[in-house]
């Protein structure tokens, strides 16, 4: 059997378009000492660390060896995973089983990105196939722009619903202290900003951020002893099933529905909307807030766009969505699935500031890729 | 206790050091080598079809299903398609979106020319869709479910772009 | 640790310029490997893969085998760097009481790039990449190093060489098997002081794949002379910076080693080990990671080469699939390794299975000049 896994610290830097300041090593070093520092434990204490980002947005081949300054990994255990926009919640995940082997007893994860330093978008395209689909696909807007235009006619979804969940977030983050956009905007503000691409306008989409955030991860008895409240593991499931764009389903997001159906099973979750009490998920875009609201099981197919009226996910909604701002407002892609977790982690803990739901016992946290890669990991405040 | 300098405070806007110089950026110049990919069967049968005018797919003989684009393994039966079949060259628009922002061509560094309409498209006969460019970059004129028709490149040589793009055929 | 069993193995031929796409290799080893062990897919509960987006030339190239790798459906996950640390993962998920059976598969298709771009690329891109190292120029500076911490000669270095090329030729499987001299090392065309041609692997196209149970589901699956024991496993990762270092010092691997072996319950790796499949993409690394590796006193590993020690029919038979030297597919080296190892350990490593082996010991490297280790000691 594996051991019982809690969380016991997160740090994140304070993310930004551009961190002139910082080189990628120095951003992990600071997100490594606040997590350090949240969970009042010493680099003496890792036992072993794990790292991600994605390759070609700083072109860093070997990133784990690059990194180990920041890390605090000279002679000590460290490697490297990767899935893309996913690869947070691969990191956490990683971290996760890594002390639920019982081969380490507190790990280090860590999920970094310098996204200024190249052109986002072509990095990404060069995910598709490149012989048969990359001149056609457009970074990761293209394929999300079109899975809205899907979704739009199946159910009647609109540009305003999308709206709708673009000025939450966004006002969302003006209580998060380390989120890269804060900036108060109305659902018309969010319709009248420039088409990047069809139905997705300038601010339903995320930007492109610099930042790195860590996650200490301790075996159960550590993790009582360390920490007052840990937040728990009860859950990590990813599906990933397709490898080509036009493979999917999509008018709906199969893979997290898939993912999240089991994730629930594995937590005994049956009535998600209800049981929990805040989620950090990874919208890339305010579309996927409404589309994926569904494959989250909180509604039936197409039901999600009267949940988002009703204000179900609002702060004193029934279950806040992304109180952090999300991924819309605060994007370093290799941590972005991270932060997540950390959020999600912190909510639970108790620390999460003038973002605080009051009384999280249980958390959602997800991570997205391409192409249609789905994670989910679920987090309580009471022992699994 | 150590001081840690500055790893709690807000950096994000500074330009300059604390002794006033500039906080820079080193480009790294060109970094370029070329990428050789092996096509392998699957590819480059499906490759010289279009050069032939056929959109040709692969299908699994256990459930079914036919794939477009073409490949060696049905994941959900996890079994090797031997089986060619002849698809299109008229589907449906399955989505679209009209890419208004520009970015950098992976295929040689420069810009990458927008607007583009870039289409799931599923051909008819075929299960699953393919990723191809619409002539038409006009969202008011598009419309999921229309009826959508392949036309071909005058010059081809085995490449995606042996279909120039697709056109509404309504 | 519980016990995990390795029940299945496969790997491609290895070659340069193989025609397919990696995702069609990665179909043929998942497919060999089930077959290995006599189960289908459905016995398997998740996948790691192993790759590099560098080598790949696409990002996130991973979603490219979801399919090939019988994911549908399933957890999958990507490490990128050695097979060694991919198979540790997997080794960890499988110890993790999520999942009873985990496939770990690796493929490289390093003839469809360029290897001293690439390579390049894992250095500093304000300096050391600027003065245009790569995997060759700085493992010369190390051979160098290494050479004139303990005064060895470049003759000893192509021992290595030859001894290997000499194994690859039992390996049905391996690029180049080759009866070659010393002297022929010597005099093969010189790539970077000290290192000749005949000193470097070669850029090779491979797959390799392995599943690994929980002693239950291995007792239950498949017949107990499949299964291969992990005793042991550790690593630990050096400094970033060559001059930060001294690259004649293996303190890292020694740390690696130190703890897979106590895990093993191995006090005396150079009598205990049956044989070792030992990262050796230059020769010179050979006897610089035995050294590492406990298996000889610092500075000592060429002499014990050149006594036979580590010969096919030595007391300690080192990389007798023929090693790196003559097949390099870079991701999968060392989940190749580990199914040389478990194959050895089967007793079906045919003309190259070394006697009465019944422990075995593989090695992999991440970063440049072996900056982290990682070491498995697998058993009967």
């Amino acid at each position: 059997m594996g051991k019982r896994v809690g969380i016991i610290g997160v740090g994140q830097t304070h993310h930004a378009s551009q961190r002139l300041d910082a080189s990628g090593v120095e951003l992990i070093a600071e997100a490594v000492t606040r997590a350090l520092d949240d969970a009042e434990i010493t680099i003496k204490d890792i036992d072993a660390v794990v790292i991600g980002n994605m390759d070609h947005f700083e072109n860093i081949n070997y990133v784990d060896m690059w990194a180990v300054d920041g890390l605090g990994a000279v002679i000590k255990p460290v490697f490297k995973v990767t899935t893309g926009g996913t690869t947070g919640t691969t990191i956490a995940a990683c971290a996760f089983y890594t002390v639920a082997s019982g081969l380490f007893d507190v790990v280090l994860a860590v999920g970094w990105e310098k996204n200024s330093e190249s052109d986002t978008q072509a990095a990404i395209a060069t995910c598709a196939n490149p012989v048969l689909e990359r001149d056609f696909f457009a970074g990761a807007i293209g394929p999300l722009a079109t899975e809205y235009s899907m979704y739009m006619k199946a159910y009647g979804a609109t540009e305003e619903d999308a709206a709708i969940v673009a000025a939450r977030e966004r006002n969302n983050a003006l209580n998060n202290p380390y989120a890269h956009v804060r900036q108060a905007v109305t659902v018309e503000d969010v319709l009248k900003s420039p088409m990047l691409s069809y139905p997705i306008k300038f601010l339903d989409m995320c930007p492109r951020s610099d930042g790195a955030c860590a996650v200490i991860f301790a075996v159960e008895e550590k993790a009582k002893k360390l920490c007052p409240r840990p937040a728990w593991i009860h859950a990590s499931v990813v599906r990933h099933d397709y490898t080509h764009f036009g493979d999917l389903e999509w008018t709906f997001m199969p893979t997290l529905e898939r993912a999240s159906a089991e994730a629930y099973k594995l937590a005994g979750i049956t009535n998600p909307l209800k049981e929990f009490d805040v989620a950090e998920l990874y919208l890339p875009a305010s579309t996927c807030g409404v589309k994926w609201m569904d494959s989250l099981w909180f509604c039936d197919h197409g039901e999600a766009p009267k949940l988002i009226r009703k204000g179900v996910f609002n702060m004193d909604g029934e279950l806040p969505v992304n109180p952090s701002g999300g991924v819309i407002c605060t994007n370093p892609i290799g941590a972005t699935g991270l932060i997540r977790v950390g959020e999600a982690a912190w909510q639970i803990m108790g620390k999460a500031g003038p973002r605080q739901v009051e009384n999280v016992r249980k958390a959602l946290a997800t991570g997205f890729g391409g192409c249609s890669w789905s994670d989910v990991m679920i987090l309580g405040a009471d022992l699994p | 206790m150590m001081e840690r300098l500055g790893i709690y405070e807000d950096k994000r806007k500074r330009t300059h050091t604390p002794e006033g110089y500039e906080l820079l950026t080193h480009t790294s110049g060109p970094v370029s080598y070329d990428f050789n990919w092996h096509l392998g069967y699957y590819w480059s049968y499906f490759l010289q079809g279009l050069k032939e005018k056929k959109f040709l797919a692969t299908k699994c003989h256990q459930c079914g299903r036919v794939y477009m684009l073409p490949r060696q393994v049905c994941g959900r039966c996890f079994v090797e398609m031997n089986e060619w079949v002849e698809v299109g060259p008229e589907g449906v628009l399955e989505g679209f979106t009209i890419v208004r922002f520009p970015y950098v061509n992976p295929n040689h560094g420069g810009m990458k020319e927008v607007p583009f309409t870039s289409i799931w498209v599923k051909l008819d006969g075929a299960d699953t869709r393919m990723m191809h460019y619409c002539n038409e970059h006009d969202e008011t004129k598009l419309q999921v479910g229309m009826r959508m028709r392949a036309v071909w490149a005058e010059d081809r040589k085995g490449s995606i772009h042996d279909v120039a793009y697709f056109e509404i055929a309504e | 640790m519980e016990r995990v069993a390795i029940i299945g193995v496969s790997q491609t031929k290895y070659m340069q310029n193989n025609p397919l796409t990696f995702a069609e290799l990665v179909y043929e080893v998942t497919t060999k490997a089930l077959e290995d062990a006599g189960i289908t897919v459905k016995e398997i509960d998740n996948v790691v893969s192993v790759s590099s987006d560098f080598w790949d030339g696409r990002t996130i190239s991973s979603m490219a085998i979801s399919d090939a790798s019988g994911a549908f459906g399933k957890d999958i996950t990507t490490v990128e760097g050695d097979g060694t640390f991919g198979a540790l993962y997997g080794l960890m998920r499988t110890l993790s009481g999520s999942f009873n059976t985990t496939l770990v598969v690796a493929h490289h298709k390093g003839t469809e790039s360029n290897m001293r771009g690439i390579t390049n690329t894992a250095f500093d891109p304000l300096v050391e990449r600027k003065l245009g190292l790569d995997a060759i120029s700085s493992a010369a500076l190390q051979a160098r190093r290494y050479m004139t911490k303990y005064g060895l000669k470049e003759e000893q270095f192509a021992l290595v060489s030859v001894k290997n090329h000499g194994n690859a030729k039992r390996n049905p499987l391996a690029l180049f098997p080759m009866e070659i001299t010393v002297e022929d090392v010597m005099n093969s065309r010189k790539i970077a002081d000290p290192l000749k041609l005949l000193d470097c692997s070669p850029v090779t196209d491979g797959a390799a794949a392995i599943i690994l149970a929980t002693e239950h589901a291995a007792k239950k699956l498949v017949p107990p002379q499949k299964c291969v024991w992990v005793k042991g496993v550790g690593h630990c990762a050096d400094a970033f910076r060559l001059g930060d270092r001294d690259l004649a010092d293996t303190r890292a691997l020694a740390a690696a080693a130190k703890r897979a072996y106590s895990m093993a319950g191995i006090q005396d790796p150079g009598r205990e080990i049956d044989l070792a499949e030992v990262y050796d993409a230059f020769s010179y690394m050979e006897p610089l990671w035995l050294e590492g590796l406990g298996i000889c006193p610092e500075g000592m590993a060429c002499e014990h080469l050149e006594r036979g020690r580590f010969d096919f029919t030595g007391q300690l038979p080192v990389n007798p699939s023929g090693g790196r030297l003559s097949s390099h597919p870079v991701q999968v080296a060392g989940l190749a390794e580990i199914a040389e190892c478990a194959l050895q350990l089967r007793g079906e490593a045919g003309d190259r299975q070394v006697e009465g082996a019944k422990t075995a010991l593989a090695h992999g490297v991440n970063g440049m000049c072996g900056q982290a280790h990682c070491v498995w000691i697998l058993g009967k």
